[in-house]
Order: C-alpha cells, then sequence, then structure tokens
C-alpha cells in the first residue's frame, strides 16, 4: 500500500477521493518492514513460486524473477502480470501473446533506477464490467462541467475494445486496454513500456544468452516525430492515422488498430506535416481551403487532404 | 402411482419447485415424462450449447417461462472475444414455433438482435415479462418493438445490456392501452428519453412497483413521476445533480414522504451530496442500496447516509467508503447480509481506502453476511481467518486483491490459510473467488472443505497441477470452474476426466494446457465441446518456440448433448 503517496503525482484527478489521516501512516510503517523482503511462499517449494516473489524495492512492488537463477523454476509459457516499467521483457502479458520462451529471457529486475509510472494493464484485471471502469471517468467530467452551469448529459465514453498493437522489427504483438487511459501521452508511455524491454532484446540477442540485461533505452517521441518511433493508428476504414491530432474520445472510438512504425519510414510529406499545429490543420480542413487542398491533392502535389495519413509502409 | 389418472399425477408434480427434481420424476418411466414434460411451465438452460433450442422447444410445448444463458462468465471482462457466439435468435425463432403460450424470458450474456426482439414481440400473445442481463446485439429499436406489440407487458428489466443508442422514441411506443406495467428497467440505457413520454406512462402504471431510471433523467422529472407512484418498492434515481429548481426540491421530498413501501435505492448517478439530504426520511425503512455508481460522493457522505438505513440488509458501494465507513455500516446494519465494495481506481498498483481492517470490522458487526463481493489493495490471513469465524454463513465469499499474486502483507506468507479458513467454517459456500498469493495449498483446502461449492474463479493463483487436481477431484458439486493466467497443464486438465460430465463448464485462459491436452480430452469424452479460442490472426503469429507444444490461449470445455455447434466463428475451434 505504499504506493499511495508516490501514486498521487501520476493520478491526480483520484485525490479527491482520498482519505486523510493516519491510514497512510500505518501503510509508511509496514512499508518499511516489508521494504527489504523477498517474499518466496514459505510452504510452496521452489517450484513455480519465483515468478511471485514479491520483491520491495523504494516502496515499489513488482513481479520479479530476480530470484529464480534456474530458469526451470519458471513455467514455460506461463504468463506473468505485466505491472511495472522493468516488465518490459520477453515474457509477454497474460491474456495476450502466449510467449513459449524459457525463463532465460527474463532480464532481471533492476529497480533502482527507474522511476515510477502507471502499471501496464492485464486484460480482464481487475474482474470489474466495462461500464463501471468508464464510470469514473465520464462522472468526472460531468463533475467538472456540474459546477456554475446547467446539468449536464453526461457523455458516455464509447467502449474501447483490446486494441492490436505492433511495433515495426518485433514479430510479437501485443493488446491494449485503451479505456486504462485518459490521454495521449499516458497511451505514448505505457507503449514504451510495452516494447522497451523486446526492443532491446530483439536488437542483443546475444545479451540475451550471457544472461545480461540488454541495454534498455527508452522509446520517446512517439507522438511528435521527434523519436525513432513514430505511433500510428489503423480507423474503421483501414486508413493509417498519426497518433495525436484529434480529441482523446474521438480517438478511442474510432481507433480500431496501433502501430508503432520507425520514423524514417514514413513519407518525407507526412514527416513535414508535423511541424503544422492541429488548429491550422482544422483551418485546412473547412472551405474554401479545403476545395482548394482537395484539388491540389488530386493534382497530387501534396498529401492526401482529409487526413493525414503515414504513407503506406 | 401408474394406476392414478394423468390429470393426478400431473398435480402432484405441481409441487416440485426445482427444476432438478421435475427432470429426476421425468427419468422414472416414460408416462411420468409424458407427463411431467407437457405440464412443465418453467425451463431453466444454464448453457445455449449445451443442448439445440429446437428440443427444448419439443419437449417442453407449453413452457411460459424460459431462462437462457449464454457466454461463460470471463465475457464480463472481455476474456471472451466479440463474435464468440451465444445468440438468442435460435431460442426465439424456437419458440416462436413450439411455445406459443410463453409469457416470460430471461437471458444472460447473450447475443440479441433486433429481429429477435422484433420476432419475440409478434410470437407470443401472453407475453409479459423479458429480462435481459449483460446482453448485447441490440439497440433501442428491438425495445421499441416490445413495447409496441407486447400489449399484456408488465416487466421490461434490463441489466447492464450494451444497448446501441438510436433515439428516445422507443419509450413512446407504449401504447395508451398499455397500464399492466409492473417492472421497469432502463438504467443501461445511455441516451435520453422523452420526459413526457416517461411521466405519461408512469401514470398509466397503478401496478407500478419497480421502476429504475437511466442517467439521463433530471431531478425535475423524477420528482414528478415520484408523485405518481407512492406505491414503488424498489427505486432507481436518474442523475442527482444539484442543479434542479427548488420546486422540484419541494416536490421530491413530499413524493418521497408518501412513499411508504420504497425499499431499495439504486442509481445516484452523478449524486451531489446535497441531494443525498433528502433522501434522509427513507434511510429508516431500506432494505437495499446500491451506491456504486456515484464516485463523486465521499466516505463522510456515505457514511451520514448509510449510518441512518438500519434494517440495511444489501449494500452496493465504491471503496471510497474507506475502513472508517465501513466500521459504521458495522455499527448501523446488523442484518446486513451482502455487502459489495467496488474498487473506485483500476490501476493494480493504486490507492484503495479498504483494507482487510474493513472486512473485519464488517464481519464482526453483521453476522448475517452470507455474500460478499470485495475489492482491495491488502489482506491478511489473521483477517480472513477472523472473518471466518465471525460469519460462518457465507454462500457467496469473492474476494479481489488488485494486485495478482500479492501475499499476506503482514506477514509476506500466501494466503492460503486464510481462504482454508473460509471453506472450513463456511459449510454452505456455493460460489467462491480467490487471489492473492496462493500456493497449491488453498486448492487442498477447497477440495477437502468446500463440498457445497458450485462455482470457483481462479486468477494467478497455483504452484502445478496438483492444485486444480484437488479440487477436481474434491468438490463435488461443482458446476462451473473458471481459471486464468495459473500454472494448470495437461495433467490437471486430464486428471479426472469424467468430472466434466457432472459439470457445466471449464474456463481456462492463459494456463498451461496444450493442443494435445485438449485433443487428448476430445477423444475420451466425446459428450463434451472443448472449445480452443485463439484470437490472434496468422500474420501476428508469435515466433514458434521449437521442442515446446503450443500453448492453448484459451480453452471452454462443456458437456453438451447438442455436438459441436454450427456458428462458431472462425477463431474457434472446436475439437
Amino acid at each position: 500500500m505504499g504506493e499511495a503517496a508516490e501514486s498521487k503525482k501520476s493520478r491526480g484527478h483520484h485525490s479527491w477521493m482520498r482519505e486523510p489521516g493516519d491510514h497512510h501512516q500505518h501503510q509508511d510503517e509496514e512499508e518499511k518492514t516489508l521494504e527489504l523482503s523477498l517474499g518466496l511462499p514459505g510452504g510452496g517449494g521452489g517450484g513455480g513460486g519465483g515468478w511471485r516473489a514479491a520483491c520491495r524495492d523504494k516502496g515499489k512492488l513488482s513481479v520479479a524473477a530476480a530470484t529464480a537463477t534456474d530458469s526451470s523454476l519458471l513455467s514455460p509459457g506461463y504468463s506473468t502480470l505485466v505491472s511495472h516499467s522493468s516488465q518490459g521483457k520477453a515474457k509477454g502479458s497474460p491474456g495476450a501473446a502466449h510467449l513459449p520462451a524459457t525463463g532465460n529471457a527474463l532480464a532481471s529486475n533492476n529497480n533502482s533506477s527507474q522511476t515510477r509510472s502507471p502499471s501496464t494493464p492485464v486484460i480482464g484485471w481487475p474482474p470489474v464490467r466495462s461500464f463501471r471502469r468508464n464510470l469514473a471517468t465520464s462522472s468526472k467530467t460531468s463533475l467538472e462541467l456540474q459546477n456554475g452551469k446547467k446539468a449536464p448529459k453526461a457523455e458516455e465514453i464509447k467502449r474501447a475494445p483490446f486494441i492490436k498493437i505492433n511495433m515495426d522489427g518485433i514479430p510479437i504483438g501485443r493488446k491494449i486496454d485503451l479505456n486504462a487511459f485518459d490521454s495521449y501521452e499516458k497511451l505514448s508511455l505505457a507503449v514504451d513500456r510495452l516494447f522497451r524491454g523486446l526492443l532491446a532484446a530483439q536488437q542483443a540477442p546475444l545479451a540475451a544468452e550471457a544472461k545480461v540485461c540488454p541495454q534498455e533505452v527508452a522509446i520517446s517521441g512517439l507522438l511528435d516525430g521527434t523519436g525513432k518511433y513514430t505511433l500510428v493508428y489503423e480507423d474503421y476504414e483501414g486508413d493509417r492515422v498519426l497518433v495525436g491530432d484529434v480529441p482523446w474520445g474521438m480517438f478511442v472510438s474510432s481507433v480500431k488498430r496501433l502501430r508503432v512504425l520507425k520514423t524514417s519510414d514514413l513519407s518525407s510529406s507526412v514527416s513535414t506535416s508535423f511541424h503544422l499545429p492541429s488548429y491550422m490543420l482544422n483551418l485546412l480542413l473547412s472551405p474554401p481551403y479545403s476545395e482548394i487542398v482537395d484539388f491540389l491533392s488530386s493534382m497530387q502535389l501534396i498529401a492526401s487532404g482529409r487526413k493525414r495519413t503515414a504513407a503506406e509502409c | 402411482m401408474t394406476y392414478f389418472p394423468e390429470e393426478v399425477v400431473e398435480h402432484i408434480f405441481s409441487f416440485l419447485p426445482a427444476q432438478r427434481d421435475r427432470n429426476t420424476v421425468s427419468l422414472v418411466c416414460k408416462v411420468w415424462y409424458e407427463i411431467e414434460r407437457l405440464s412443465r411451465r418453467s425451463v431453466f438452460v444454464g448453457n445455449c450449447y449445451a443442448v439445440r433450442a429446437e428440443r427444448v422447444a419439443l419437449r417442453f410445448p407449453n413452457v411460459r417461462a424460459l431462462t437462457v444463458k449464454g457466454k461463460p462468465h470471463f465475457a464480463d471482462f472481455n476474456l471472451v472475444p466479440p463474435d464468440w457466439g451465444g445468440y438468442a435468435g435460435p431460442w426465439i425463432e424456437a419458440a416462436a414455433r413450439g411455445c406459443v403460450g410463453l409469457e416470460e424470458l430471461r437471458m444472460k450474456r447473450m447475443v440479441v438482435s433486433d429481429e429477435s426482439l422484433e420476432l419475440l414481440s409478434r410470437s407470443f400473445p401472453r407475453f409479459r415479462a423479458l429480462v435481459l442481463i449483460s446482453c448485447e446485439g441490440f439497440s433501442t429499436d428491438g425495445l421499441a418493438a416490445i413495447a409496441s406489440h407486447c400489449k399484456l407487458l408488465s416487466e421490461l428489466d434490463l441489466q447492464e445490456n450494451e444497448v446501441e443508442d438510436r433515439g428516445p422514441r422507443w419509450l413512446s411506443c407504449f401504447p395508451d392501452s398499455c397500464t399492466s406495467l409492473v417492472s421497469l428497467n432502463f438504467a443501461c440505457i445511455k441516451g435520453e428519453v422523452n420526459a413526457g413520454s416517461l411521466e405519461r406512462l408512469v401514470s398509466r402504471s397503478p401496478n407500478l412497483r419497480s421502476l429504475r431510471l437511466n442517467r439521463s433523467v433530471s431531478v425535475d422529472t423524477l420528482a414528478k413521476i415520484l408523485m405518481r407512484t407512492p406505491n414503488l418498492e424498489d427505486l432507481g434515481t436518474g442523475n442527482l445533480t444539484d442543479d434542479f429548481q427548488t420546486e422540484s426540491y419541494f416536490r421530491l421530498t413530499s413524493a418521497l414522504e408518501k412513499c411508504k413501501m420504497l425499499r431499495s435505492l439504486s442509481g445516484f448517478w452523478d449524486a451531489s451530496p446535497v441531494c443525498l439530504s433528502f433522501i434522509y426520511p427513507l434511510c429508516a425503512q431500506l432494505t437495499g442500496l446500491n451506491l456504486s455508481y456515484a464516485p463523486t460522493l465521499d466516505a463522510s457522505d456515505l457514511t451520514k447516509m448509510i449510518s441512518r438505513c438500519v434494517k440495511l440488509q444489501r449494500l452496493w458501494v465504491l471503496d471510497c467508503i474507506s475502513d472508517k465507513g465501513l466500521q459504521v455500516v458495522a455499527s448501523s446494519c446488523k442484518d446486513l447480509q451482502e455487502l459489495r465494495v467496488f474498487p473506485s481506481d483500476f490501476y493494480v498498483a493504486g490507492y484503495s481506502a479498504v483494507t482487510e481492517e474493513g472486512l473485519v470490522a464488517i464481519s464482526l458487526g453483521c453476522p448475517k453476511l452470507n455474500s460478499l463481493l470485495y475489492f482491495c489493495h491488502q489482506m491478511t490471513n489473521a483477517a480472513l481467518i477472523t472473518v471466518a469465524k465471525n460469519c460462518p454463513n457465507f454462500t457467496r465469499f469473492r474476494l479481489c486483491i488488485l494486485e495478482p499474486g500479492k501475499p499476506d502483507v503482514m506477514t509476506n506468507q500466501p494466503l492460503d490459510e486464510g481462504f482454508g479458513a473460509i471453506v472450513r467454517e463456511c459449510k454452505g459456500l456455493r460460489r467462491l473467488s480467490i487471489s492473492g498469493l496462493l500456493t497449491d495449498k488453498v486448492f487442498m483446502y477447497i477440495g477437502k472443505y468446500a463440498k457445497q461449492l458450485e462455482m470457483l474463479s481462479i486468477a494467478f493463483a497455483g504452484d502445478s497441477d496438483k492444485g486444480m487436481m484437488h479440487v477436481m477431484n474434491g468438490c463435488k458439486n461443482l458446476r462451473k470452474l473458471e481459471i486464468r493466467d495459473s500454472p494448470f497443464g495437461d495433467a490437471a486438465l486430464l486428471g479426472n476426466v469424467a468430472k466434466y460430465e457432472t459439470m457445466r463448464s471449464l474456463w481456462m485462459s492463459s494456463c498451461n494446457v496444450t493442443l494435445k491436452g485438449c485433443q487428448v480430452l476430445a477423444s475420451k469424452m466425446p459428450m463434451l465441446n472443448i472449445e480452443v479460442i485463439n484470437e490472434w490472426d496468422g500474420s501476428n503469429e508469435m515466433e514458434e518456440n521449437h521442442g515446446e507444444l503450443p500453448k492453448v490461449e484459451k480453452l471452454y470445455v462443456y458437456r453438451t448433448t447438442a455436438g459441436a455447434r454450427d456458428d462458431a466463428p472462425n477463431f474457434v475451434k472446436i475439437l
């Protein structure tokens, strides 16, 4: 429970639900006594217990395989919870790709240097129905609008199904629950966590065999074109669109699939459009500019008009 | 008994309430089978794929009430891919052909189309009651058909369905001649409804006892409606924001005063604490209260209200109530039988204001507690042992510790002993969901003590196949077993194959079962459907791990007399 204090930073909008008072102090004391314990289940023996060994470091819980020197401790293909940034390893996320690799690909947890970030959601966990997940977000919206205004008809956030996400150069795709995020920034962070470890393993296969932690590099700049990779999505019409332009809610209701592409593979016309701010794009989409844009694009003088589309790779 | 005329035998059978008993007498001899099937009024089908719809309609032509359930329970949490199945169409069509006296239809986790609802509304002249729970595939147009054509409709109960909104006209489709409504629940409808239509409908429904509005209904409308329904027993409010006319405030207060029969409240969408205060006069008579849709209320708002609800038997809240709040519940609500505490923060490593302390407090204050659903971030064996001693009457015990595999926070031990105490003390336990760090030992306890257990949900638990086998061998009454992310493999799957014939279904996802294991099971047990569900299409296949058998991502096993179903999508392989 020690995460309570740190978690306030990342989820400020929940702060009004916090109970102040002695509960936190109680937790801090507990936290101290548990700080250095490696909790292998007492009576459970070594078999299969490794994946669940609780490792507390700086108040952060993670499902560690740090004690799993013998890779057979982990059942092959056993999906583990991807609960923290350090978990971007080849072990896979439950319910999504079922990786048959044995534990040798598992990099040991390197908790100390990593900053705390919100957990990657496990599919279907906690076992709560979708409408309850949407409740908190949509109530927050209506709460904000309530102040001094007419009672709003609360917007129901359209439920997005789990979205497949693939990254260039990584054969293993993942799945992601967009309901767990409420902004592009959080999505970008989650994508980074999901693929960081896989990318490192991919690029340094020898490191994995030598049981050395492969050099993990953060995947950044997904949304603004500054990074090595860029996040795009496919909507229901099959078009590929750069992520980040439309309001979040609109994005969630139209996205069908996500892809992380190498920025260098995107066409140059798209790259330059990164520098156009949204309001300008909106301007271009409305008459009479939209007609001009259509005309120019039909003459193939500019990239296609209605949406900013990433070139097919 | 065969000397009695058929009418007498039939009359004797009418005293058998449970379907199970009627199934039993029908096995005695052909004569009894015939008498029983023609006089059967109510049929329950727990798995729509266990038997063909036509066969049910043929056997029970005079059925009046039909209940059918579709998708497995884990579909509630998005573990079953869309388009998996569970279609209501074949059932409604078969009933329309063979059971025209049908009056009531209840469906859960099924895919219902507007066309099916239209057919339903036109096929059964005496149709009275439609209950849809966690269904999808229909729109408000389907509801319009029901409203328009079911002249004797007394119950329209929509619980937590995904309904496509095609406008408010459906509510206006109830003809002026429709005056028979007893129960109307449209809380899950997302769109607006016409307030005038709603008020008029309520005005001409003198028998209305249960009314659950949706979020779009304003306080003003609620006030007007309540003036017309002094006999209401169950109310789901619309939104309770504090932006409404002063006039409505007075109207609401005086209307609520007249509702002497009101026992159960829910809704509270966007509830502002101010609105709660004029519900206070009602609190003393309430037996059921659902505040779980109101994340806007904090612990003090909640406790101010709940402390007045001295007769409360059923309470659903969000965890913002906190341990302190639960202590207030424990000291105020001595008759409490069912408690559900839902999470407001879904991040696994997030924050919850309830802990094991709140649960212990409840168990101390509410010894009649028999049904629990509790989401929290931490638990201890000591707490569970105390709870088990204080509340031996649990029939349903579902504990969800949000972080998978989390041990006892005080001792860092697995929670085997705590859950062991629950199954040992609560001899009537029928449903159990376990969580936290758990080894094979907890399953040994469950197999040994949980003799009445019918449904078990397992997630991120156990060490080896032995765990699952303890359950399969020990739990004599087990009907539904659902498992995710636990290390049970082929040995467990095949350890007691005869058991599956006595169960409704088994679900296993992200476990260690291989395709080979499933094939072996299929060959040994031809009366089971073994569904291997694999959502990943070929283009995203993960790398083959040479030498290792491919694991089955999701497995659904159920007994059936219908053989392999013909409506399975391409990502479902039936062995």
